[in-house]
């Protein structure tokens, strides 16, 4: 098996970003690979722009981040210009920007979410070439392919915090089930009027799905479990 | 220009193209060129316009659809959009290239009111417009990958036409592009009349889309219908057609020889 360890590092990844009725969920798988070989395992694709824009990241890691670098620096400026908090708009033009101008190097899928006080909590996802596209909910990267018909079904309109939190878990949960290229944790980061807050869902506290079987210490911790003949097939 | 902060060199070797391996890492094929900026393929696209003369002006219809490649990706996209007070834009390809036009479109209707001398600019002012940018990119290389239908009225007279990625311009009485030309064209040449009334050119153009919803892949059923008159320009509120699917002989079709299609 070629691990091709001088494969260029990519976030396989899932990424998504929810609105809801007050704000904005945005989640994240943890996987960076580099080819075959998991380069990090708990990678943090959600990055801050601003205090209130935040920014979910898939493709390749160093393009995804060196965009968010320069908006990030040129958001700062533009605060202190404005004088005032920049808004989710705004955040989202520049990286389109960046994204539409340097299309033919960059490979890079980005989900833009934040609340501001003029529009509330928004999202704007931003896949390869540099389209913006404002939607009530976004999801990205390789990992998102398996989603499309998950959410084509759960995701509904005006959803509380906690049921927008735990879809998008749920969510990320799934993608990382099926997807080689996402894995690790699932990362949160909940951005409304009151601030934010970042949550971590650790891969072992996550639901089990289809053929997926409950962790155990070791194998003699069955054999020892009470319980008729464990070894009997 | 700043905004560019990726630096890129253009390699003498102007014939050579530098590929890293191709590694499918769920995402993406790595596929580096090193030589000047061209755009050589779509990412985000949308598929079909059709657009007809008729008796008050001029009526297009564009489903909503934006596509990654084959996924059904974006569903709520407006691939039309009103130009000024007399023209209509509608695009076909890439979707971040007819943002980008509207941008340049936003800035030429700026500057024709900054004039503040009680013109504005009509559909054939615009039409010509793009087709110089359009053909501009074409000769570098480097185009918006979109084929482009713009509809409008102004004082009185009707106008339609249609610009493509490589800049071949015309106007006619009625025009598709994509799907459209092979699938609506022919129906429309054979049906279209002039001074269709505005019932009889929706109807018209609905059996257009239902064919191109049957027979396109990346058609979707959710679609929009555009109006321009000489009072102004009216985008529908997004709706879909109902579908047939009953013949008899898509009952049951390998009844007579199974295995078959």
């Amino acid at each position: 098996m070629d691990l091709n360890l001088d494969a260029p590092h990519s976030m396989g990844t899932t990424i998504i970003g929810v609105t809801y009725n007050g704000g904005v969920v945005l989640g994240a798988d943890s996987r960076t690979s580099t080819g075959m070989y998991v380069a990090n395992r708990a990678s943090d694709k959600i990055t801050q722009l601003t205090d209130n824009v935040y920014v979910c990241r898939s493709g390749s890691a160093a393009d995804s981040q060196v965009v968010s670098d320069y908006v990030r620096y040129f958001l700062h400026q533009h605060t202190i210009q404005l004088g005032q908090p920049a808004t989710v708009k705004v955040s989202a033009n520049l990286i389109r920007m960046l994204a539409y101008n340097n299309k033919n190097m960059l490979q890079t899928g980005l989900i833009v979410g934040g609340w501001d006080k003029y529009e509330g909590g928004k999202i704007y996802g931003v896949p390869l070439g540099g389209t913006v596209v404002e939607q009530p909910f976004a999801i990205g990267g390789s990992g998102s392919s398996y989603l499309y018909g998950f959410f084509d079904q759960a995701w509904k309109e005006n959803m509380t915090k906690e049921e927008a939190e735990q879809l998008v878990v749920k969510a990320v949960s799934l993608a990382i089930a099926r997807d080689g290229a996402s894995g690790g944790v699932v990362r949160t980061v909940i951005i409304n009027s009151e601030g934010v807050t970042r949550n971590f869902y650790p891969g072992d506290k996550l639901q089990l799905w289809h053929e997926e079987l409950e962790p155990q210490n070791s194998l003699l911790d069955i054999l020892n479990a009470a319980g008729p003949e464990p070894m009997a097939i | 220009m700043f905004l560019l902060p990726v630096s890129f060199s253009i390699n003498a070797d102007y014939f050579f193209l530098q590929f890293t391996i191709p590694i499918d890492n769920g995402d993406s094929v790595k596929n580096a060129e090193a030589d000047s900026q061209r755009t050589l393929y779509p990412y985000v696209t949308g598929t079909s316009i059709v657009a007809i003369k008729y008796k008050d002006g001029v009526l297009m219809a564009s489903d909503m659809g934006g596509s990654y490649g084959s996924t059904l990706r974006y569903k709520n996209i407006e691939r039309m959009k009103a130009i000024g007070k007399h023209s209509l834009l509608g695009a076909s390809g890439e979707i971040s290239d007819f943002q980008e036009i509207l941008r340049y479109l936003d800035e030429l209707v700026l500057n024709d009111n900054m004039w503040d001398d009680g013109n504005s600019l009509g559909p054939k002012e615009v039409h010509n417009y793009l087709t110089r940018v359009m053909y501009n990119r074409r000769n570098k290389f480097n185009p918006l990958w979109n084929t482009l239908v713009l509809g409008g009225v102004k004082n009185g007279e009707s106008y339609l036409g249609m610009v493509s990625m490589i800049g071949v311009s015309f106007e006619d009485n009625h025009v598709a592009t994509g799907f459209g030309n092979h699938l609506a064209r022919p129906i429309l040449r054979d049906e279209w009349h002039a001074d269709l009334s505005f019932e009889d050119g929706v109807k018209l153009l609905e059996k257009c889309m239902r064919v191109l919803l049957y027979r396109d892949r990346s058609a979707i059923n959710k679609l929009q219908i555009a109006k321009i008159t000489e009072e102004g320009v009216t985008v529908s509120q997004p709706y879909s057609l109902k579908t047939f699917w009953e013949f008899k002989a898509f009952n049951n079709p390998t009844a007579g020889a199974e295995g078959s299609w």
